[in-house]
This record gives structure tokens, sequence and C-alpha cells, in this order.
């Protein structure tokens, strides 16, 4: 079971309070006119499958139902920790600047 | 390679079966081969034996990073069925399950392979819509099945709680008498001693940590164990660890690794017959020939390569079977576990080519690759051996994800397997 803190309700609650939501960081393509067929494959179905630290995003579903952002570790399945979106996490302050956040940084 | 026969049973009894030879060889990997597959499961397996038997191609290294079939294909409920919704699928896992029945003879190892039927519960009237609407499918394509109304199934399976009153009451099902359960190690072991005995190498124990690409074309693999192995094709078959490969060639695979887990209770008397899954309160169950109930639950939603999963998963599993066998309520649970499943956005696998030439993926099966095992090594064994891929594999490949010919068996494949 997993325990996650939730930032909004500055809590940590049981796995089963929160829906997981995929990959964090995916965006939009800008000009969607211009995208060809691979980009749009790329931004419908390829996601970072790391082993090791994933950026994602969970809903906390039975609780204050807002989006956060969690940094986690895919093998042992401790969690770095968990942040309100827009805000940067302090793994990824601590990045070099050339890795944009989301990156595999395992 | 010795022939397993009931004489040689009775032959070695009277040697106290002291003299048994090995299944398969251990070698050391030669410096070149016309073939290595990365990956040691079945699949992998399959593929070297189909490889060497019908192609003849025998200059073919298997790479295992642990020992053979010690992933999914170890750890998995072992059903077998090939009832899926479209043609791509059924025929890909209906040609599997031809090859399952005569399995056991033409490896000259006992697979266990029983057609004991399979049958999928419906609990809504939407289901049993979809239960009519896949069965008449599977029809077309020639796959046996039955839409059953719930007497019917209580008559199939007396134990099951087929009354009006229960919580998600059972309005009929999808019978399949064709599918069953195997044997999940003797699959890897039948097809390892098989490929061994046609000179396949398998190299247990040898991580592959790279790959030896010139000009995007792969020429070999890095290994910790015995450095640089040179090929003229590459194959990965390795399931979870797929994205990971695919990585260190250079390239994303539309591949995401969740953990499944499965449990099996203490044996108990025969008492289930029959192989019943349900999506809608999602468990899946049926009687090992050794009398413990396999009992699969569902992926966790988050990503993960621990090999093992989360308990509110295991509480969910159980809760559904309880409510379809409340006779089981007291069985006690002797063994859970979890593997690394490969997902994909469709439910299917991705067998063919990538980006790197001569280097080949057959992954992506999820939940539900056991089934395929014999099939899926016979296509990709036929796709390595000649120029272009088996026609059964070709919808399979990689770039549907940028044309958009997906298949979605979510509605068969993407709950219970």
């Amino acid at each position: 079971m997993l325990r996650i803190y939730c930032p909004h309700c500055a809590e940590y609650r049981d796995e089963e309070e929160f829906h997981y939501a995929g990959q964090a960081h995916i965006v939009r393509p800008a000009d969607p006119d211009a995208c060809t067929d691979k980009d749009w494959g790329a931004y419908l179905y390829f996601r970072k499958n790391p082993c090791g630290l994933h950026h994602e995003l969970w809903s906390h579903a039975v609780g204050c139902r807002k989006f956060l952002k969690v940094i986690r570790d895919t093998l042992s399945y401790e969690i770095r920790e968990s942040s309100p979106i827009g805000g940067k996490t302090a793994v990824e302050l601590s990045l070099p600047p050339s890795m944009p956040p989301g990156s595999n940084d395992s | 390679m010795e022939r397993y026969s009931g004489f040689g049973l009775i032959k070695h009894a009277i040697r106290h079966h002291e003299n048994w030879q090995r299944a398969w060889r251990n070698p050391a990997p030669k410096k070149q081969y016309d073939i290595i597959i990365v990956g040691g499961g079945g699949h992998g397996l399959a593929t070297a034996y189909y490889l060497a038997k019908e192609f003849g191609v025998t200059n073919v290294a298997v790479m295992e990073k642990g020992y053979l079939g010690g992933g999914n294909t170890g750890r998995n409920t072992t059903i077998v069925r090939s009832n899926y919704l479209w043609n791509e699928s059924a025929h890909l896992y209906e040609h599997a399950l031809q090859l399952w029945e005569g399995l056991s003879r033409d490896l000259n190892y006992n697979v266990m392979f029983s057609q004991r039927g399979v049958l999928n519960l419906g609990h809504t009237l939407q289901d049993m819509r979809d239960i009519r609407r896949r069965v008449n499918a599977n029809r077309l394509n020639g796959i046996d099945g039955e839409v059953l109304d719930s007497t019917q199934v209580q008559k199939l399976v007396p134990i099951l709680n087929c009354s009006e009153k229960s919580r998600y009451p059972v309005l009929g099902a999808s019978w399949q008498p064709r599918g069953g359960v195997a044997r999940h190690d003797a699959v890897a072991w039948g097809f390892a001693r098989a490929a061994d005995s046609l000179g396949v190498d398998l190299i247990q124990e040898c991580e592959v940590t790279g790959f030896e690409i010139e000009d995007s074309r792969v020429r070999g693999v890095k290994t910790r164990r015995y450095g640089s192995i040179g090929a003229r094709k590459v194959a990965c078959v390795a399931a979870g660890n797929s994205g990971l490969l695919a990585n260190l060639a250079g390239f994303e695979l539309p591949i995401e690794s969740h953990p499944l887990q499965a449990l099996v209770s203490e044996p108990i008397k025969p008492v289930l017959h029959r192989v019943v899954m349900s999506n809608q309160v999602h468990g899946y169950i049926s009687q090992s020939n050794k009398g413990d109930l396999v009992i699969g639950a569902g992926i966790d939603s988050y990503n993960g390569y621990g090999q093992r999963g989360s308990y509110p998963k295991i509480e969910q599993a159980l809760a559904a079977i309880i409510e379809l066998f409340p006779i089981f309520s007291r069985v006690p649970m002797n063994r859970q576990w979890g593997g690394t499943v490969d997902t994909t956005p469709d439910a299917c696998p991705i067998i063919g080519e990538s980006p790197v030439t001569n280097l080949f993926f057959n992954c992506g099966w999820g939940t539900g690759g056991f089934k395929a095992t014999p099939g899926s090594g016979q296509v990709f064994a036929a796709s390595l051996a000649g120029d272009e891929m088996h026609p059964l594999a070709k919808p399979f490949c990689l770039t549907r994800f940028y044309s958009g010919a997906l298949i979605d068996e979510h509605g068969a494949a993407g709950v219970a397997h």
C-alpha cells in the first residue's frame, strides 16, 4: 500500500484514495494542424516507462479531488515527493538546466 | 536427446531415477550467431524452437538474464483461450490454440494442456450484449463459442453463486469449450528442452546490457558476462523489460510496465472443473491439477518494475471470488506473487520490425501473453527466418500507433486472463 502525501490536504493518505493519471508533463502540440502522424502518435501513445524515478500525475479522487504531481521510484515504489501542479519540485530544481522536467533522470 | 516415454519411465524407475539426462545443456556462448533472442521466457524459447524445427535456423542463442521461464511465464494464471473480438487478434490467438492442441506430442513434453473450457461471465445487460457480439464474431472466425444463460452456467459450475439475489447476479456467460489451462513451467521447460536438442544455445544468467549498432543496423548484443556477441538479427522478447531494451537501442515503445498479481490457495479436493472469469467483478479462477485454486488479480494502475503489487488489488480480487464462490470463503491462501506486464494502449501485442534494421521486437502482450506462447513463437520465428513479417503478425506492427490502425481489444483482453 502506497502512502501518498496530498499537498492540497497536507496529509499522508492511503493509495486507495487516489487515482493514477499517468505520466506528468505531457504537452499538447502547440500547432495541431502542423503535426505529422508521427507527432500525433508520439503525443497520444508513447509514454515514458523508466525503471527508476518517474514523474507522474495522481488525483486525490475521494479526497479533495485535486491533481498532484508525484515523483516515485518504479522499482522500489518509494515516493520521493509530491507537489501541486505548476510548481517545481525539489528533485526538478536539482536537475541540470539542460534536462527538461519529466525526462528520465533515473 | 533421450525421448520421454512410458517405457522410459519404467526403465528409469528400475534404476531408481538416478540416470535421467539433463533436460538441456548449459553452454558458453559462441562469438557469432545468426539470430540472438533476448529473453528466455515462453515466447523467446518458443521462437527459438520453431526457428530450429520449422525453418532450419539452428545457429541461435537465447539470452536470459535470470533463469528460463522465471519471469511472467512462471507467474501467470495459465489460462488459454482464443475468443477475442477482432479478426486480427482472433486469428493470432486461434493459431496459438491450434498449436496448443498438439503441443505435448510435438515437444515430447507433457505441458498438461487441459481443455476444460472457459466461461466469461456477464453480470449486466450490456455485458450480455457484448458477449453475444463477441461470440458471433468468434463463430464467424471459426472459433468455438456459445452464449449460455445462467441456468446453463449453473449446470457447468454447480458451486457458482447464480442466485438472483447476489450483488452482481450472473445473467449468463460466453463459453469456449476448447479453452483451458496448461502447466506454465512445463511450457518453458518443454520448449527449452526441444530447442536445445535442435542445437539452440540457451545462455542463462546473462543480461543483455546494450546493442552493437552500426549505421542504424544491429550487429550484436553487449553482455556483462561474455562481452559482445555478434548476430545477424536480434529479436527482443522481454515482456516488462522491453521498453528498457528499446531505450538501449535508442528508441521508445508505446509500452507501460505494470505490476500484475496472482495467488494460489492451499490444495483442496477437485471442486472447480472449468475456468471462470468475470470482467465485471474482476476476478478469474481455475483449479490446478494439484488442487490449489489459482486466482488472478488486476494490474496496479501505476507503473512498476518491482515484481510485486499492492494489497488493495488482492483484496478486490478475493472479494470478487467470494462473491462468485461463497464456498471458498474459508480457503486459506498459500502464496501470492507479482510479475511485470508490458501493457500497450490497445491491449494488443507489438510484433515486428523496429527503427533499427534487423532488430525485432515481440512484446506488449500485457496481461495475457501465456495463451499465445506457441503461436507467438511460431509467427515470430517465421518472420525472423523469412524476409518479411508473417501475415498473422503484420497487423501488430509498431507503426500502427502512427497510422491509427489500432486493434482495440480492451473488451476481450484488457481485464481478465
